[in-house]
C-alpha cells in the first residue's frame, strides 16, 4: 500500500516537473529576456513554480479523492474512524515542508545574490556625477556578480533619473542629456541613480525583471546589463495619482554604434567621448 | 442515547432590553444578538465593496480609463480595499462568529465584558457610514488602503482625514474586541473544562486576539502621526521637511501583516470546527493545531517588511524578512495537512458547508504557495505592486476567509435561526462562487507576471481579453450573491424547522434550542471535554454519542 | 465526552462567577494597557529609526533642557508614590487618609501638567519646525493626554471615596486599583520617554 502510493508520488510529481518545465519555456508564462539577470529569476521561477504545482495538485487531489471516496453513502449510519494523530505522518509532513522551505529560502539567497542583490550600495551606484552627492542610497540592487567582475572592463553608463507625477525624466550627467526614453548599449553596465520629486513612484522593466521604488529625498539604484536589442516599457508600479496607469516610459536597449550615435546627437556636449 | 432540553423561554429578567427584532436595532448586550449585528452589518458591508469592486471590473474591460473619472477610480479602490478588510472580514470572522461562538464553547453565559462587547460593535455603523458618505461629499481618500504618503498627504485633505478616524475607529472597535476575547477565552472557563480541550476555534481566537491588541495600536499612532502632517504640516513623514516616508511603511505593515493573519486565523479556527461535524471524525492533530496557531502569532509579527522588498530597504534587511516570511510555511502547511487528514477516512456529507470549506483547503493552498514565492526577495521584484500580488491575497482573503465566511454560514444558520437552509440553492451558490472567484484571480496572476501593474484604470491592449475574462468571472461572483440572499431570507420565513442539533454535533452551542435562550443553556452549562468526540472508536455503543439513522 | 449537569447547580454557579468579574476587568485593563502601550511603542521606534538614519538638518534647532523634565520625572514618581499610599489607606478603611493621598496624587498630575506647559513655551522650536520638533512635541503631547486623563480619573475616584455612601469601600476597591495601575503605567511611559528623549 506505501509502495504503491510512493510509486504513483513520485510518477506524478515527475511528470508534473517536466511538465512545469515545458510550460515555463514553452507557454509565455513570463515576458522574454532582456538583462542579465532576468535568466537568473527564470531559473527561480522554473523551481518555485514546479514546487507550487505539485503541491497545489497533490492537496487538491487528496481532498477531490477524500471528498468521492469517503462520502457518506445514502443511508449509512455512523461515523469515519477515530483517527486523531500518527506521528511518524505527522513527523513526515512537518519535515519535509521544513526541509523545502529551507531549501527555496537558500535557494533564493543563491539567486538574489547572483542577480545583484547583496552588492552594497553605495560602492556600486555611479560615484560622479550623481545628483544627490550627499545622499546615501536607500534601496535598490547591483549588478550581476557575473556582471561585477567583468564590469571593469567596460565603463558604467550612469543615468539620473527623476520620477514626478506623471513621468520619468532621464537625465546623463556625462553629456547633459536629458531624455524622455531610456537609452543604453547592448552588453554594456548600467547604474540608474533614482529620486522623485512629489510622492512614491517605481521603476518596473519586466523583461528586466528588475523593480525599485523611486522615492521623494531617498535616492534609490538599480543596476543592470542589458543582453537584447528591442523596446521594453518602463512602467510606474507605485501608486502614485490619478494618471498612475498611464505613467510609462521606454528603455531602448540598442547596438553600442546605435547608442553611440543618440549619444553625439542629443549630447550637449562638444566632443565627448566616452 | 440522545439528548432533549425544554423550549427556550422569551424573555427572561431583563425586562428593559427590548425583545424581539428589536434587539438587533438595539444597544443589546447579548453576545448572541451582538455577533449577528456583526454578520449582518458586515455582509452589508460586504455588498458595498462588491459593488466598488464590480465598478473596478468594468473599467477595466477596455485598456483605457473611459469609465469612470480617473480620481473617483482611485476612490474607489480605496474604498474597496478598506472596506472589506476593516468593515466585512476583520469585524465578521472576529466579531461576527468569535463573539456568538465563544461563550458557548468556553462554557459561559456572555462575554467578559458584555458592556465593551456592545460599544466595539457600535463604533462600526457609524464609522463605515463616514467612510461612504466621504464618497459623496467631498471625494474619498484615494491613496490606495494602504495611504502611503506622500500621496496621502498631497491628494485632497477631507476624504483621507475623514479615512483616517474611521480606520482609527474600527482599529478602536477592533482592539475593544480583542481584549473581551482573550479575557473570555483565559478567565471565563467553566469549572473543569481545559484549556486543551477548548474546541480549536477559542485558540484561533486566542491567538488573533493577542495580534490585534499587539498590533493594531501600531497602526492607530501612525496615522494620528500622518493626520498630523496633512492638518499640521509636520514633516514625519514628508522628506522636504527632512521626514522619512520608509518609516510610515515600516509601521503601517508592522501592523497591517498581522492584520492578514486576523483576518485568517479565525476562518483557519472556523474550518476547524467545520469539518469534523460533516465528516463525522475528529480533528487531526489537535495539538499540533495549537502549536501551529502559536507558532503563526509569533512569526506574524516579525515578517512585515516582505511588503517594502523594492521599497527602500537594505539588502540584509530583505534577505532576514525573506527568510522569516518562508518559515510561516510550515506550521501554516502543517493546519492544511490535519485538515485533509480530518477529511481522510471520513463519513462527509457533501453540504455546502463542507464544499465551502473544501474549496477554501484548495483556493488557501494556492494562495499559500504563491505566498512563499512573493515571499523570496528576487521573485518579488519582478511582481511586486502587480495584479500578481492581487491574485495573491484574493485568493487568501477571499478564496480563503470569504469562503469560511460562506461555510459558516451555512453550518451555523440553523443555530443562529432555527431553520435550515435550502441545500439546492446552497450547491448552486457554491459553483457560481468557486468557478466565479477562480475565472476572476487565477488568469491575474498572468497579468502581473507580464507585466501589468496593480492600481490602474489602463493597461497594455495586449492585455484586453485576460482582463474582460477576469471581468467574466467577477460578474458571476456577483450573480451567486443572489441565490445566497434568497435561501437566506426564504429559509428564515419558510425554512425547515432545525431543531437544537440538526447536524448531530458534541460542541456546546448545539446542546441548547435553536436559537439558544439568553442564558445559552436553560440549565447549567454543559461539560464537553472532547468537542471533536466522533468516530467510530470513540464512543461506547460504536457511533458517536449523538447519532441517529 | 459530555455531561449535562442538573439545573440545581445552576444557582452557585451564577455566585462564583459573580464574585470572579472582578477580577476580570482588572485584567482587561491590563490587556488595554498594552495595547495602549504599543501605541507608544511604535512612536518610540519612529523615534529612535529617525535618530538612527535621519540627522537633524544643520540650521534646524532641537535643544531640550533638562532641569524641567527631571523635575517631572520627580513628580511622576512621588505621585505613584502617593498614589499607592491612597490605596493602602483604603485597605485599612480609613476613608479621610485615601482622599488626602488622592487629592495630593492629583495635585502632582496637575503639577506635571504645569510643568510641561511652561516648558512648552520656553522652548525654541514649535511643532513644524523640524522632524525632531514634532517628534518632540507628538510623544509629549500623547503622554501628557494620558497624564490628563489619569489626573481628571483621579478626581473621580476622589469624588467617589468621599461619597458617603461608600461606593468605594476596603471591600469595592476596582475603581481606584484601576485608576492606580493606569497611573503607575503613565508613569512607567514618562521613565521611558524621558529616557529616549532626553537622556539619549
Amino acid at each position: 500500500m506505501l509502495q504503491k502510493t510512493a510509486i504513483y508520488t513520485i510518477s506524478i510529481s515527475l511528470l508534473i516537473i517536466i511538465g512545469g518545465i515545458w510550460a515555463v519555456d514553452n507557454l509565455n508564462l513570463l515576458p522574454v529576456v532582456a538583462s542579465s539577470n532576468a535568466p537568473i529569476y527564470d531559473e527561480l521561477f522554473k523551481v518555485l513554480f514546479v514546487i507550487g504545482i505539485i503541491l497545489f495538485v497533490g492537496m487538491t487531489g487528496l481532498v477531490i479523492y477524500s471528498l468521492i471516496r469517503f462520502r457518506k453513502k445514502p443511508g449509512q449510519v455512523g461515523d469515519g474512524i477515530a483517527l486523531e494523530d500518527n506521528l511518524p505522518l505527522e513527523i513526515f509532513w512537518t519535515a519535509v515542508p521544513a526541509i523545502v522551505v529551507l531549501f527555496v529560502g537558500l535557494y533564493s539567497y543563491d539567486i538574489y545574490e547572483r542577480m545583484g542583490g547583496m552588492q552594497s550600495l553605495s560602492t556600486n551606484s555611479h560615484d560622479h556625477h550623481s545628483m544627490n552627492s550627499e545622499g546615501r542610497v536607500w534601496g535598490g540592487i547591483g549588478l550581476t556578480s557575473q556582471d561585477a567582475i567583468e564590469r571593469n572592463s567596460l565603463p558604467m553608463i550612469n543615468v539620473d533619473v527623476t520620477a514626478l507625477q506623471f513621468a520619468f525624466l532621464f537625465n546623463y550627467p556625462e553629456g547633459e542629456i536629458v531624455s524622455g526614453e531610456l537609452h543604453v548599449p547592448r552588453g554594456q553596465p548600467v547604474s540608474l541613480k533614482m529620486e522623485s520629486k512629489d510622492v512614491i513612484h517605481a521603476f518596473w522593466v519586466p523583461e528586466f525583471r528588475l523593480k525599485q521604488d523611486v522615492i521623494p529625498g531617498q535616492p534609490t539604484v538599480i543596476n543592470f546589463t542589458p543582453t537584447k536589442t528591442g523596446k521594453y516599457p518602463i512602467i510606474c508600479a507605485e501608486l502614485c495619482g490619478p494618471y498612475h496607469g498611464g505613467m510609462r516610459s521606454t528603455v531602448v536597449v540598442e547596438e553600442p554604434e546605435e547608442y553611440q550615435a543618440w549619444f553625439k546627437q542629443n549630447s550637449k556636449q562638444p566632443e565627448m567621448e566616452l | 442515547m440522545s439528548i432533549s432540553l425544554p423550549p427556550a423561554t422569551e424573555n427572561n429578567s431583563n425586562s428593559l432590553q427590548p425583545t424581539g427584532w428589536l434587539r438587533f436595532i438595539s444597544f443589546s448586550l447579548d453576545h448572541k444578538v451582538i455577533g449577528l449585528q456583526y454578520l449582518v452589518c458586515g455582509f452589508i458591508f460586504y455588498l458595498i465593496g462588491g459593488v466598488l469592486a464590480g465598478a473596478i471590473r468594468i473599467e477595466l474591460l477596455s485598456p483605457i480609463s473611459d469609465f469612470l473619472a480617473r480620481d473617483v477610480y482611485n476612490q474607489v479602490l480605496t474604498l474597496h480595499g478598506t472596506i472589506m478588510i476593516f468593515l466585512w472580514i476583520v469585524p465578521v470572522v472576529n466579531g461576527a462568529f468569535g463573539n456568538y461562538l465563544i461563550p458557548f464553547y468556553v462554557g459561559a453565559r456572555d462575554m467578559a465584558f458584555p458592556r465593551l462587547n456592545a460599544v466595539a460593535f457600535w463604533m462600526i455603523p457609524p464609522a463605515g457610514l463616514m467612510l461612504i458618505t466621504s464618497y459623496f461629499i467631498n471625494g474619498a481618500a484615494q491613496s490606495g488602503w494602504t495611504a502611503y504618503p506622500p500621496l496621502s498627504i498631497t491628494t485632497p485633505a477631507a476624504g483621507q482625514i475623514v479615512w483616517i478616524v474611521s480606520v482609527l475607529l474600527l482599529g478602536g472597535s477592533s482592539i475593544f474586541g480583542g481584549i473581551n476575547f482573550i479575557a473570555t477565552i483565559l478567565k471565563l472557563r467553566r469549572p473543569g473544562l481545559k484549556l486543551m480541550q477548548l474546541p480549536m476555534y477559542c485558540w484561533a481566537m486566542l491567538g488573533t486576539s493577542i495580534l490585534v491588541v499587539l498590533s493594531t495600536p501600531v497602526l492607530a499612532g501612525t496615522l494620528i502621526l500622518l493626520s498630523f502632517d496633512i492638518v499640521a504640516h509636520t514633516g514625519f513623514f514628508n522628506p522636504a521637511l527632512g521626514g522619512n516616508v520608509i518609516v510610515y511603511q515600516h509601521l503601517f505593515w508592522f501592523y497591517s501583516h498581522p492584520a492578514v493573519y486576523i483576518m485568517v486565523l479565525p476562518a483557519f479556527g472556523l474550518v476547524s470546527e467545520i469539518l469534523p461535524v460533516h465528516c463525522r471524525k475528529p480533528l487531526f492533530g489537535y495539538t499540533t493545531m495549537v502549536y501551529s496557531i502559536m507558532a503563526i502569532v509569533v512569526l506574524g509579527l516579525v515578517v512585515w517588511a516582505h511588503h517594502m522588498f523594492t521599497s527602500g530597504t537594505p539588502p540584509w534587511m530583505r534577505l532576514f524578512f525573506t527568510i522569516a516570511t518562508s518559515f510561516i510555511a510550515v506550521p501554516t502547511g502543517i493546519k492544511f495537512f490535519n485538515w485533509v487528514a480530518t477529511l481522510w477516512g471520513g463519513r462527509i456529507t457533501l453540504n455546502s458547508a463542507i464544499l465551502f470549506s473544501c474549496g477554501f483547503i484548495v483556493n488557501f493552498v494556492l494562495g499559500g504557495i504563491t505566498g512563499v514565492a512573493l515571499a523570496q526577495v528576487p521573485f518579488d521584484i519582478h511582481v511586486h505592486d502587480t495584479y500578481f500580488v492581487v491574485a495573491h491575497f484574493h485568493y487568501i482573503v477571499y478564496g480563503g476567509s470569504v469562503f469560511v465566511i460562506f461555510s459558516s454560514i451555512y453550518h451555523w444558520y440553523p443555530k443562529f435561526t432555527g431553520k435550515m437552509l435550502d441545500e439546492k440553492l446552497g450547491i448552486i451558490h457554491f459553483v457560481l462562487t468557486f468557478i466565479g472567484f477562480n475565472l476572476c484571480f487565477a488568469p491575474q496572476h498572468w497579468l502581473g507576471l507580464n507585466g501589468m501593474p496593480r492600481r490602474v484604470a489602463e493597461y497594455d491592449p495586449q492585455f484586453t481579453l485576460v482582463n474582460q475574462i477576469s471581468s467574466v468571472g467577477a460578474l458571476l461572483m456577483a450573480i451567486s450573491t443572489l441565490p445566497f440572499l434568497w435561501n437566506i431570507l426564504y429559509s428564515f420565513i419558510k425554512g425547515e424547522k432545525a431543531g437544537n442539533n440538526p447536524w448531530q454535533a458534541l460542541t456546546p452551542e448545539w446542546l441548547t434550542t435553536s436559537p439558544p435562550p439568553v442564558e445559552n443553556w436553560s440549565g447549567e452549562a454543559p461539560l464537553v471535554t472532547k468537542p471533536y468526540g466522533y468516530g467510530e472508536k470513540n464512543s461506547d455503543e460504536g457511533g458517536s454519542p449523538i447519532t441517529q439513522a | 465526552m459530555t455531561t449535562i449537569p442538573s439545573t440545581k447547580e445552576k444557582s452557585e454557579e451564577l455566585t462564583s462567577s459573580e464574585h470572579q468579574h472582578s477580577d476580570h476587568r482588572l485584567f482587561g485593563l491590563i490587556t488595554f494597557l498594552v495595547a495602549d502601550g504599543m501605541t507608544f511603542a511604535g512612536f518610540f521606534a519612529a523615534y529612535l529609526t529617525y535618530k538612527a538614519v535621519n540627522p537633524l538638518l544643520p540650521d534646524a534647532i532641537y535643544e531640550l533642557e533638562l532641569p524641567l523634565p527631571t523635575l517631572n520625572t520627580i513628580l511622576l514618581l512621588v505621585s505613584s508614590a502617593t498614589f499607592h499610599k491612597a490605596g493602602k489607606a483604603l485597605e485599612a478603611a480609613n476613608s479621610k487618609q485615601c482622599q488626602k493621598w488622592l487629592l495630593i496624587t492629583a495635585g502632582l498630575g496637575i503639577a506635571f501638567l504645569i510643568s510641561q506647559m511652561v516648558e512648552y513655551f520656553t522652548l525654541p522650536f514649535g511643532l513644524t519646525d523640524n522632524l525632531y520638533a514634532s517628534t518632540f512635541y507628538a510623544l509629549t503631547g500623547f503622554h501628557g493626554l494620558h497624564v490628563t486623563l489619569g489626573s481628571i480619573m483621579i478626581m473621580i475616584v476622589w469624588w467617589q471615596a468621599r461619597s458617603p455612601g461608600g461606593r468605594i469601600t476596603n471591600v469595592n476597591k476596582f475603581p481606584l486599583e484601576a485608576a492606580e495601575i493606569y497611573w503607575h503605567f503613565v508613569d512607567g511611559i514618562w521613565v521611558i520617554l524621558f529616557i529616549i528623549l532626553y537622556l539619549l
